[in-house]
């Protein structure tokens, strides 16, 4: 059985969970709050709030220039993380992830980075490139501060997954490409067999990420899994309503997001 | 007693790690696990050696600059001769080993990144050599600034891939290296060039280009019988300069690396990471980088395209702050010049790299007495160099 999951109370449901993830500035901090804003209408449970980095090793080309353009608009680690009162101040209520890069928070330093977490209301913390082996001390701070502290398990985790999988808080990112060819519309049998050994060591809700890009995708996981992580795809959504945006078509631009998030997720 | 690194974590003191996605984790630990094995096994390293001698023309010479030490009038200069390596340079040293690594792994598939194009090229040699496919990721800027390295990789049967984010430098090339291995762990092994990047990585890189070090010290004792005084190297990511260093660790010669100062230190164009940086993460290993105050790492600028990379190996960070080697940095300008001399008085070209060690070699010799010695690795040949020493030279010449 899972455990009643937290954030600090505000997240209670251990199922069918909607966890988009969004680059903080992209393409401006104004503009982040207003797609926060429509993604939490629309039913999602948990904001993975992106920061903006140089060199983000994981991600691929579409979360790499939403990076770029959240730079060029000035975000900051900093400045992600004092945008979350903001986002609350417009009524944003769902708990918000902050996911980072290592490196900006090491610039920070430890102490004050987590501070200015609990200063600023953050929920939970995702940093992709701390491993279980390295994120000892971030993970006990994290927990001092009441911080769901994610962590990540992938295919090839292999014996770490009992590991990880005990030890996580929160949720589970479960980094799974779904083995989903063509027309088909189920799940490999690998992947399923993934999310079976995770689920079995898991105290906390199952959530899949990765390559999750269509209605149909949405609804496999539902099947197998606690959540859903969407990350590039909603990327790619909000990309596509720029032009909208520059020539000041605001209205139009979110109204056409939502439509699209709704149709995603349904 | 020298304390032995790097320690179980991949850590030198406060630097090293494996700071990557999960998703490398599994491939990382599988690559640790079969360097071991290898690196325990007699037969493995009979291998190694045995085509380093009959194919890289190992061991490179150790030669006395007879006329350059008159004209400087100090210590005895003596050169590693790694431009006399197959393909140019130090690099194939490492490619060598880390190619007979994948092949026992059962790996037929080769991913490498390059800036320059020196590790691209020799890559690309051993994989035609040992018959693996080979896909060598280099930024778009060093794809037009290297044109012939590329077409030498195509020749040798490489993909050369281009790689537009970022810069389109090494730095990128290396991001782009590590996001394709992610996604193709399973049959790509992944042939880093230097000591950067996650643990097993730098030791694994050290470990293969100490050969260099090894031979030096042998030469040494037979032509002088005694150790140099002084050892320098270029640093980059720095695996010329760890191979040549570690050997000598502990010993009673002095260390001494030199990164690229660029256009001076007191400009924001250089790639001196020791010097200039501040400690981070790049690239999976916790180290000095180059960065802004916000954590965002910044574009350094060589005339060398390799040196012009934004961290630097982190063995060396460990030396830098234990002061263990001594770091100092060399503009663009000091190394041409370095470089001019050294052609006209001995008659060797060598690569504008290695010409950052020698100009600060050439600094202090005349400081230094005639009894005492200097030791510079010659890291690269200057072929590759020629259409930018033309750029500088040709009014000159």
């Amino acid at each position: 059985m899972l455990t009643k999951t937290s954030f600090q109370g505000k997240l209670t449901k251990t199922e069918d969970l909607f966890i988009p993830f969004i680059v903080a500035g992209d393409p401006s901090p104004e503009l982040t709050i207003q797609f926060a804003l429509r993604l939490q209408e629309e039913g999602a449970d948990v904001l993975e709030l992106g920061v903006p980095y140089s060199d983000p090793l994981a991600d691929g080309p579409t979360i790499q220039r939403a990076a770029q353009r959240a730079l060029k608009s000035g975000m900051s680690l900093r400045k992600a993380i004092e945008l979350v009162p903001k986002l609350r101040e417009h009524g944003l209520e769902i708990p918000v992830v902050i996911f980072t890069y290592y490196n900006p928070v090491l610039q920070i330093g430890h102490e004050e980075f987590f501070q200015l977490l609990g200063e600023n209301g953050v929920e939970g913390l995702l940093i992709p490139d701390l491993p279980f082996e390295e994120s000892e001390e971030i993970r006990n701070r994290s927990e001092e501060k009441g911080i769901e502290f994610i962590s990540l398990v992938a295919p090839n985790s292999d014996q770490r997954i009992k590991q990880i999988a005990e030890h996580a808080k929160g949720f589970l990112y479960c980094v799974s490409s779904l083995g989903v060819t063509g027309e088909r519309k189920e799940m490999s049998a690998e992947a399923l067999a993934f999310i079976e050994k995770v689920r079995q060591y898991s105290q906390v809700p199952v959530a899949v990420g990765f390559g999750i890009s269509t209605n149909d995708h949405v609804q496999l996981v539902r099947n197998h899994a606690d959540g859903v992580i969407i990350g590039s795809k909603i990327i790619r959504l909000i990309e596509a309503e720029i032009e909208n945006i520059e020539k000041g078509r605001m209205d139009e631009a979110l109204k056409h997001f939502t439509k699209e998030i709704r149709a995603l997720v349904q | 007693m020298l304390q032995v690194f790097p320690d179980l974590k991949g850590r030198y003191g406060d630097f090293g790690g494996k700071y990557v996605p999960e998703t490398l984790m599994g491939p990382l630990q599988e690559l640790e696990e079969a360097l071991d094995q290898a690196m325990a096994d007699p037969a493995f390293l009979e291998e190694y050696h045995h085509v380093l001698k009959e194919y890289a023309g190992r061991p490179t010479s150790l030669s006395y600059a007879d006329k350059l030490t008159g004209h400087l009038g100090g210590a005895k200069i003596y050169l590693k001769r790694e431009d006399l390596n197959h393909t140019g340079a130090h690099k194939l040293n490492n490619a060598i080993g880390q190619a007979l690594l994948a092949k026992r792994m059962g790996k037929e598939k080769i991913i490498a990144e390059t800036g320059a194009g020196q590790h691209g090229v020799a890559s690309a040699t051993v994989a035609a050599k040992f018959g693996l496919q080979c896909i060598v990721f280099m930024g778009e800027e060093d794809i037009r600034r290297q044109e012939l390295n590329v077409f030498r990789m195509k020749l040798l049967g490489a993909e050369v891939v281009s790689v537009s984010s970022g810069n389109g430098t090494l730095k990128d090339a290396t991001n782009e290296a590590i996001r394709y291995w992610v996604a193709n762990c399973e049959d790509h092994f992944y042939l880093i060039g230097s000591v950067v990047g996650p643990h097993p990585y730098p030791r694994m890189v050290r470990d293969f280009q100490r050969i260099i070090g090894d031979e030096s010290k042998r030469q040494f004792l037979e032509v002088e019988k005694e150790l140099p005084d002084r050892i320098f190297a270029c640093v980059g990511g720095g695996s010329n300069a760890m191979g040549i260093f570690y050997p000598f660790l502990g010993d009673t010669s002095e260390l001494i690396g030199v990164e690229a100062a660029g256009k001076g230190m007191d400009t924001p164009e250089h790639a001196a990471t020791l010097s200039k940086g501040t400690p981070g993460v790049i690239h999976g290993s916790m180290t000095y980088l180059m960065q802004d105050e916000n954590g965002q790492i910044t574009e350094p600028y060589s005339i060398s395209a390799g040196l012009d990379y934004p961290g630097i190996g982190p063995e060396h960070a460990h030396l830098f702050q234990t002061k263990q080697v001594r770091y100092e940095a060399i503009t663009d300008k000091e190394a041409l010049d370095a470089l001019k001399l050294l052609t006209q008085m001995e008659g060797i070209i060598p690569a504008i790299e290695s010409a950052h060690a020698l100009a600060q070699a050439f600094k202090e010799a005349p400081q230094m007495s005639q009894n005492e010695t200097i030791l510079i690795n010659l890291s690269g040949r200057g072929d590759k160099d020629m259409a930018t020493l033309m750029e500088h030279f040709q009014e000159e010449v």
